[in-house]
């Protein structure tokens, strides 16, 4: 490879592709092209880079600058100006750079959003060039495959991990060391590896990126585990709203195979391996790892009843391993550089890392990686940057479907396993949704349980009637009709449904109304109660009115109106006929004077009486 | 490609991909700044630069970052570039054309002898 002056890498992962990454890197080139740089400048795509929010984003080096919200005529300005003249292009300057104007070498941990990160799992992720076996291997790709192979027995190798802690990172925690040697002590001529990259959970997206920014650590992952158990065939199942995923991973099969990390004799071992994509159809149930089996057995995606665990019988009856695309991309790291290594991060009972996406009212939306035991306030407002408009955070959600939220009261608690447990919430897969003063409680578990009502697969009749009922209960107290015995009644199903589901979809439903029962349960009380919505957001509970003092005519809100309920002549005061108006509130949207007011409960009739 | 069966083979791939890699973040012994202003590309900047690059490669020398700069103020003489090694204050060559790129590369990165006819000025501009 020739040597190249500056290295340009653009972030291309979802969020920015979906934020116009592809025209950006085409003006870079075609600038590059322009000034005749385009032999000693390169430019790479990268898996995502966690600052989502502020997408397009593009580091250059040597220098390393890191530039954000690029458009086209930005990557012009940056090619003739840095890249030219070696001057550093302030307007688009990453947040954290701007007070640096100087160019120099610049390590991301300077910048507060990297600083309390540790990335085992994003490793690779937006470092390297996905589709680049070499530069995998330049960051110690296949090093952890070959001392498994050549240096370590089966044994040896779930002993590493059993003695790094490592927990299931798909949300239940279960240690992967143990679930391997139930699986490595079955005896069966035929197992099976699974990577479970069924990511469903709303709001989640930190497996679709690591397999899209480093598919080979999956790849070497899922060796190192088909060694370890005594598989000989694996299986990546993803859903096919991934489609950058499964083209970046089918490519790294490929290229493993090529360079004999895949196939027959894996580094002249007689140990032989070979990984299959299955493409599910993105049905949240068949995450579950018994739905996640009949269906790339070719069955409807349904669970069974276990046991007998997948250990014991699991793909065409077979012993297998499932684990989550984060756990996988942690195990080469470990293998590579020990168990104690991976251990002097996180807490005794949660080591190493864990990856999330912070959603919501969150200034930095993104994927972030931290040491578990991190507290949640350190997590949300120094990494997380706080609220967008500084406004109070009130709570978290996590674990997404069948998880709960976590009051900011609780804020100084350390993010792992069994102190979420103990809230009510889960550590789930990952997916962190940050609720202000504008999120109406029962709204929040509405909007859950709609979901799991339409991914319930119906094989059970508590999970398929019983969140039908919780559903409907809901919708009826975000309307104004619930009474206490509906509250009452949610508390009974969800204990039902939680007891008698027949896997984790179901009997982890009934968390959203649960948890927000818990802390919130006068938000609710005051829906059936006292006909208010303290968050004002259910329309039933809310109005919009024209403070006539501030009001001075101007039409703008009568003009955006979509059912023509604002009335009043120009210059002078407008009034909002409450029957008509359906309150989607562009009104507030447009008044420039602050005239227009939400207010709760609402106003019966017309704004005259 | 070949199947890789040994540790040396892998290390061989890691320190092959790792120059690459290296080329992107700024650890190493020293760097060569081309003067890209206008006037330094009106003068052959580029020609100087893609000649530097070329011979670098050639000889397979990767500890040396090549950055370009905007004008060092030294028009008269571009195309100038800056040839700066650690431990030693940088030395700022004048009229570098593609041919004297060569020669300064041969002699003060590989041999590490200034090559005093072209030299401008020694220290910081």
């Amino acid at each position: 490879m020739a040597l190249k002056t500056n290295t340009i890498l653009i972030c291309a992962g979802g969020g920015c592709i979906s934020a116009g990454e592809e025209s950006v890197k085409q003006a870079f080139e075609r600038k590059l092209k322009e000034y005749g740089l385009d032999t000693v400048v390169s430019v790479v795509e990268t898996g995502c880079m966690g600052a989502c929010s502020l997408g397009p984003l593009a580091v250059v080096y040597p220098d390393g600058v890191y530039y954000q919200k690029l458009t086209p005529k930005a990557a012009e300005k940056i090619v003739e100006e840095h890249i030219l003249k070696g001057r550093v292009v302030p307007e688009y300057l990453f947040e954290g750079e701007k007070e640096k104007l100087t160019i120099k070498e610049k390590e991301p941990a300077e910048i507060p959003f990297f600083a309390k990160q540790v990335k085992i799992a994003l490793r690779n992720v937006g470092v390297i060039d996905p589709l680049s076996i070499e530069e995998y291997i330049a960051r110690d790709g296949y090093f952890a495959l070959h001392k498994a192979l050549t240096q370590m027995t089966p044994e040896e190798v779930i002993k590493e991990i059993k003695d790094s802690g490592l927990r299931g990172r798909g949300g239940a925690g279960f240690p992967t060391g143990l679930k391997w040697e139930l699986a490595r002590q079955q005896k069966s001529d035929i197992k099976y590896m699974i990577c479970n990259a069924d990511e469903g959970d709303p709001g989640a997206f930190m497996d679709r990126s690591i397999l899209e920014g480093d598919p080979h650590s999956i790849v070497e992952a899922m060796t190192i585990a088909g060694y370890a158990i005594g598989a000989q065939k694996g299986f990546v199942y993803v859903r096919a709203e991934y489609p950058l995923a499964i083209e970046r991973l089918q490519k790294a099969i490929e290229t493993a195979h090529e360079y004999g990390f895949l196939g027959e004799n894996i580094f002249g071992t007689d140990f032989s391996f070979d990984i299959e994509i299955r493409i599910g159809a993105g049905a949240f149930v068949c995450g579950e790892e018994t739905a996640l089996m009949h269906s790339i057995e070719g069955k409807r995606g349904q669970p069974r009843v276990k046991p007998p665990f997948p250990v014991q019988k699991g793909l065409w009856g077979k012993p297998t391993v499932i684990n989550n695309v984060e756990t996988l991309s942690l195990v080469p790291p470990i293998i590579h550089k020990g168990a104690a290594w991976f251990r002097q991060y996180g807490t005794e009972k949660s080591p190493g890392t864990k990856v999330f996406a912070l959603a919501g009212k969150i200034k930095n939306t993104g994927l972030v990686e931290v040491p578990m035991g991190i507290t949640l306030r350190e997590l949300l407002y120094d990494i997380g940057g706080g609220h967008p408009q500084g406004k109070q955070i009130k709570a978290v959600q996590t674990g997404g479907p069948s998880g709960g939220v976590i009051p900011a009261e609780y804020f100084d608690t350390p993010v792992d396993y069994e102190s979420l447990g103990k809230l009510g919430a889960i550590m789930g897969s990952g997916g962190m949704i940050v609720l202000d003063e504008d999120d109406c409680m029962v709204d929040v578990a509405k909007f859950f349980l709609e979901f799991t009502v339409d991914e319930s697969c119906g094989k059970c009749t508590p999970c398929r009637e019983g969140t039908k009922v919780m559903y409907d209960i809901l919708d009826k107290i975000t309307k104004g009709e619930g009474t206490m015995e509906d509250i009452e009644k949610l508390e009974q199903l969800a204990q039902v449904i939680k007891d008698s589901s027949l896997c984790g979809l179901g009997q982890t439903a009934p968390n959203p109304v649960l948890s927000t029962l818990k802390y919130y349960r006068h938000e609710y009380e005051a829906h059936v109660k006292d006909g208010v919505c303290p968050a004002k957001k259910c329309k039933a509970f809310i109005s919009y009115v024209i403070n006539p003092e501030k009001c001075v005519g101007c039409t703008a809100c009568a003009r955006v109106c979509p059912t023509n309920a604002i009335h009043g002549e120009v210059r002078k005061v407008h009034e909002i006929d409450q029957d008509a108006c359906v309150r989607c509130g562009s009104c507030i949207e447009v008044c420039r004077f602050g005239a227009i007011s939400k207010v709760t409960p609402a106003v019966v009739g017309s704004i005259s009486r | 490609m070949s199947k890789v069966k040994s540790l040396e083979e892998l290390m061989k791939i890691k320190e092959q991909a790792l120059q690459n890699i290296k080329m992107r973040e700024a650890g190493k012994r020293g760097k060569i700044v081309v003067a890209m202003g206008t006037c330094g590309i009106a003068a052959g900047a580029k020609d100087t630069l893609k000649a530097i690059v070329e011979y670098m490669n050639e000889m397979k020398i990767d500890d040396i970052a090549v950055v370009q700069s905007g004008c060092m103020g030294l028009c008269e003489v571009e195309p100038t570039i800056e040839v700066a090694l650690e431990g030693q204050e940088p030395v700022v060559y004048g009229n570098v054309t593609p041919e004297n790129a060569k020669r300064i590369i041969q002699s003060h990165i590989l041999e590490g002898k200034v090559v005093s006819d072209l030299v401008v000025k020694r220290g910081e501009v």
